[in-house]
């Protein structure tokens, strides 16, 4: 072949190789499709990734034993990352349409899964028949995923926010560890007091970036007992003595006593890996978050306690409560919807089996007996078996969240629109922990302003 | 199997032409397409990938920033989004951060590679080494780069590296991305130090081409370093340092992954905020892709115009 021929033949090559990459590309993958060969056929994410070696070992023991059970059902697995939503990424794959079958969501993305379009109504598969605990699901946390009288998603995990400390540097600063802060102004005495302890060690913590901030404005409002919105949820309703309480707590902490630490504009990760390396004394987290902080940080599950919410003046008026479930992708056929709720049932709704196997889980470096999640509504039957064997099978010691669970503080959701509200309070929170000089009101005005126009562009 | 005479062209008698005959005659536009049919092969693979990576989802975003998808229906709403963005109350902040680092980049990021350049230029020993040395930083990913600086040199406390040696020369300390009057000069500083290698390499190509003659004709005349630069060195760099200009300020423009890893997004009270972090924000947190869409197009208007513009009064200077 003449090197002229040679030429127009690689080009025609790669012509035709690049077509073929474009049709394989654009070509629907019938992975998902029911019925292939008799079985039905379902993908879920959130599957543990690789580096999470035990959580992965557990996912694929469960998927196996499912499989057993229900032999006409093939779950496909897909791992998302090691944080099953990634607000980013979830986003970009609604957009997107990739999202799996049954897909991993958190409460707050109810909305902004029905506006792309992707969420199956469950109502009338949601039931005793394909969830046998579906009884004793919390009514309240079916609401969160319910939109105009219609089930989008079944509830996986609940949580409520405390106020989570060291013990060891309580002891430290000298500090009761049984008798914890139970207002913020003992949140302010025992962050000095630890704070003296020196060597970088931060009394208390606070996230003011990367949305975190406004998430925890928001926790720390409801403790004062108030709210972000109008019950009508079209104004704002933080720029108020409690909103400007809040911002106050901080900035006596920040400045007055110097007891938050230098290290400021922190969001999830940051502020778990400085508590991790043991330079937190306080703050406030879901009992989650010492899973967290052992699991994905490297720090110690016997370091920490936790106690219910404190409040201004006494016990907290309430707590802000979220959590996550599972939605499915519209266009699934019936089949496929039972067997992704079957598959939901097994691996998350079922004391004993999933992510209540206890029994798998206690010789494994994965916390037993934490308060979470708090999925099953109380005395129902479901709750019990759950308490029970969790009880048996503790692996950590309960007496450090006895506290807060023997106090329950009213819980309240998140708001409408959380994340762009989030994104407004970042900027409050940031302001009163970065600059000495920062004006509460004229913050909170601002945030007021910016989510007024928000909501008003919204409706 | 190269042919050299094309089937029915020879004639009796006579010996057989060294060339092809010429072709049949067909219409100019098929005879082009046949004559360059290698390269128009060839040219289609990146059409094809301009096409589907870039052109199509410009094109989609512009769509999109007149529609709106609520529950999965997508219907037109006009200027709704555009009149939605430009109401949002980080819109003109984040423009206003975005063209303050802009300029600040210019000052420092642009004039500190041409100096660096020239004094590379000057080293007589270890030249290849200081290149090297100089173009590090490029090669390290982004994202670690950032994560450096905010870890270790902008740590706000005494141990960061800036406050230690700022302490050591006992001069003031700074809170660095915690203070909103330093975010911008910091995420220069950072940005500058990542970049900077290319150009420095680019300028130095240019300042090799340069004549030695222009500068020992200089030298006879008495000019010193100074006036070297200025009446030798720019004039001979001209065309790079404007093209490099217009590069500069449209990769400034788009600030993003400085203020996303070193003020963890917006920054103290907002001072962080770009216009290519506040697309972020609507697009993937605030479930609002459309508005994202609209700025982007905003963006896009306000770059090619400063493109045309500037392309424009370049153009006549030559």
């Amino acid at each position: 072949m003449s090197v002229p021929q040679y030429r127009k033949a690689a080009a025609l090559a790669l012509v035709a190789g690049l077509g073929l990459s474009l049709t394989a590309c654009s070509t629907k993958s019938d992975d998902g499709d029911s019925n292939a060969g008799g079985k039905v056929t379902i993908t879920v994410d959130c599957q543990p990734v690789g580096s999470q070696k035990e959580l992965l070992q557990n996912w694929n023991a469960d998927v196996a034993e499912f499989q057993r059970q229900n032999p006409d059902i093939v779950v496909k697995s897909v791992s998302v990352g090691e944080q099953c939503n990634n607000p980013p990424d979830f986003t970009a794959r609604l957009a997107g349409g990739t999202v799996t079958d049954v897909f991993y969501g958190y409460m707050t993305d109810l909305q902004q899964v029905l506006d792309s379009g992707q969420a199956m109504d469950i109502t009338e598969y949601a039931n005793k028949e394909n969830v046998p605990t579906w009884d004793s699901v919390d009514p309240a946390l079916k609401e969160v995923f319910t939109d105009g009288g219609k089930l989008y998603a079944v509830p996986v995990k609940n949580y409520s926010m405390g106020l989570v400390y060291n013990k060891v540097l309580f002891q430290q600063a000298g500090l009761d560890v049984n008798n914890p802060p139970k207002t913020w102004a003992d949140v302010r005495a025992a962050a000095k007091k630890i704070s003296a302890l020196g060597n970088g060690v931060a009394g208390y913590s606070e996230y003011s970036a990367g949305n975190t901030g406004g998430w925890h404005f928001t926790a720390l409002l409801y403790s004062q007992g108030g709210q972000v919105l109008t019950p009508d949820g079209k104004k704002a309703d933080f720029n108020n003595p409690m909103g400007r309480q809040v911002l106050q707590n901080l900035k006596d902490m920040r400045y007055g006593d110097n007891s938050m630490g230098a290290r400021q504009l922190l969001q999830w990760g940051d502020l778990l890996t400085n508590a991790a390396a043991g330079k937190v004394g306080m703050f406030i987290g879901a009992p989650d978050a010492t899973q967290a902080i052992v699991s994905q940080f490297q720090g110690k599950f016997q370091d920490w306690a936790m106690a219910p919410m404190p409040g201004q003046d006494g016990p907290a008026k309430g707590t802000l409560g979220g959590g996550e479930g599972y939605f499915f992708k519209k266009g699934l056929t019936p089949e496929q919807v039972k067997a992704g709720l079957k598959w939901i049932a097994y691996q998350k709704l079922t004391p004993g089996k999933g992510q209540f196997d206890y029994v798998r889980a206690k010789p494994q470096n994965y916390p037993v007996g934490l308060p979470q999640p708090l999925l099953f509504a109380n005395g129902s039957e479901a709750q019990k078996q759950e308490l029970e064997l969790r009880k048996a099978n503790a692996n950590l010691d309960t007496a450090n969240f006895a506290l807060f669970e023997a106090t329950p503080v009213p819980i309240k959701g998140e708001p409408r629109n959380a994340q762009a509200i989030y994104a407004v309070l970042d900027a409050a929170m940031s302001g009163v922990l970065t600059n000495p000089n920062a004006n509460v009101d004229a913050l909170l005005k601002t945030a007021e302003d910016k989510v007024n126009q928000l909501l008003a562009a919204e409706s | 199997m190269a042919i050299t005479t094309a089937p029915g062209t020879t004639r009796p008698g006579r010996p057989a032409r060294p060339y092809p005959a010429p072709p049949r005659p067909s219409s100019g536009f098929g005879r082009k397409v046949r004559d360059n049919l290698t390269g128009h092969a060839f040219l289609i693979g990146a059409v094809v990938c301009f096409a589907v990576f870039s052109w199509y989802p410009m094109i989609r975003g512009v769509v999109m920033s007149f529609q709106r998808t609520r529950r999965g229906e997508t219907t037109w709403v006009g200027w709704d989004n555009y009149l939605r963005i430009l109401d949002d109350p980080s819109f003109w902040p984040a423009w206003k951060n975005t063209i303050y680092f802009t300029v600040l980049a210019l000052v420092l990021g642009y004039a500190v590679p041409f100096f660096v350049a020239i004094l590379l230029n000057e080293f007589r020993h270890a030249k290849g080494y200081l290149r090297i040395l100089v173009y590090l930083p490029v090669m390290l990913p982004p994202a670690s780069a950032l994560f450096l600086f905010k870890y270790y040199a902008y740590d706000p406390s005494e141990a960061g590296l800036f406050n230690a040696v700022l302490k050591a020369l006992h001069l003031p300390t700074s809170e660095w991305m915690q203070s909103p009057e330093m975010t911008m000069p910091a995420m220069v500083i950072a940005s500058t130090w990542m970049n900077m290698g290319s150009a420095v390499l680019i300028y130095l190509a240019a300042l090799q081409n340069i004549p030695g003659e222009l500068y020992e004709a200089a030298e006879l005349d008495g000019a010193g370093i100074w006036r070297r630069i200025v009446n030798v060195t720019v004039p001979q760099t001209r065309l790079i340092l404007l093209l490099l200009a217009m590069l500069q300020i449209v990769a400034t423009m788009q600030l993003f992954i400085e203020p996303l890893i070193l003020a963890n997004g917006a920054g103290a009270e907002d001072s962080a905020t770009s216009v290519a972090y506040l697309i972020y924000q609507h697009g993937f947190f605030q479930n609002d892709l459309n508005g994202a869409a609209a700025l982007g197009v905003i963006m896009l208007v306000v770059l090619a115009g400063f493109s045309a513009v500037y392309a424009r009064l370049t153009a006549k200077q030559d």
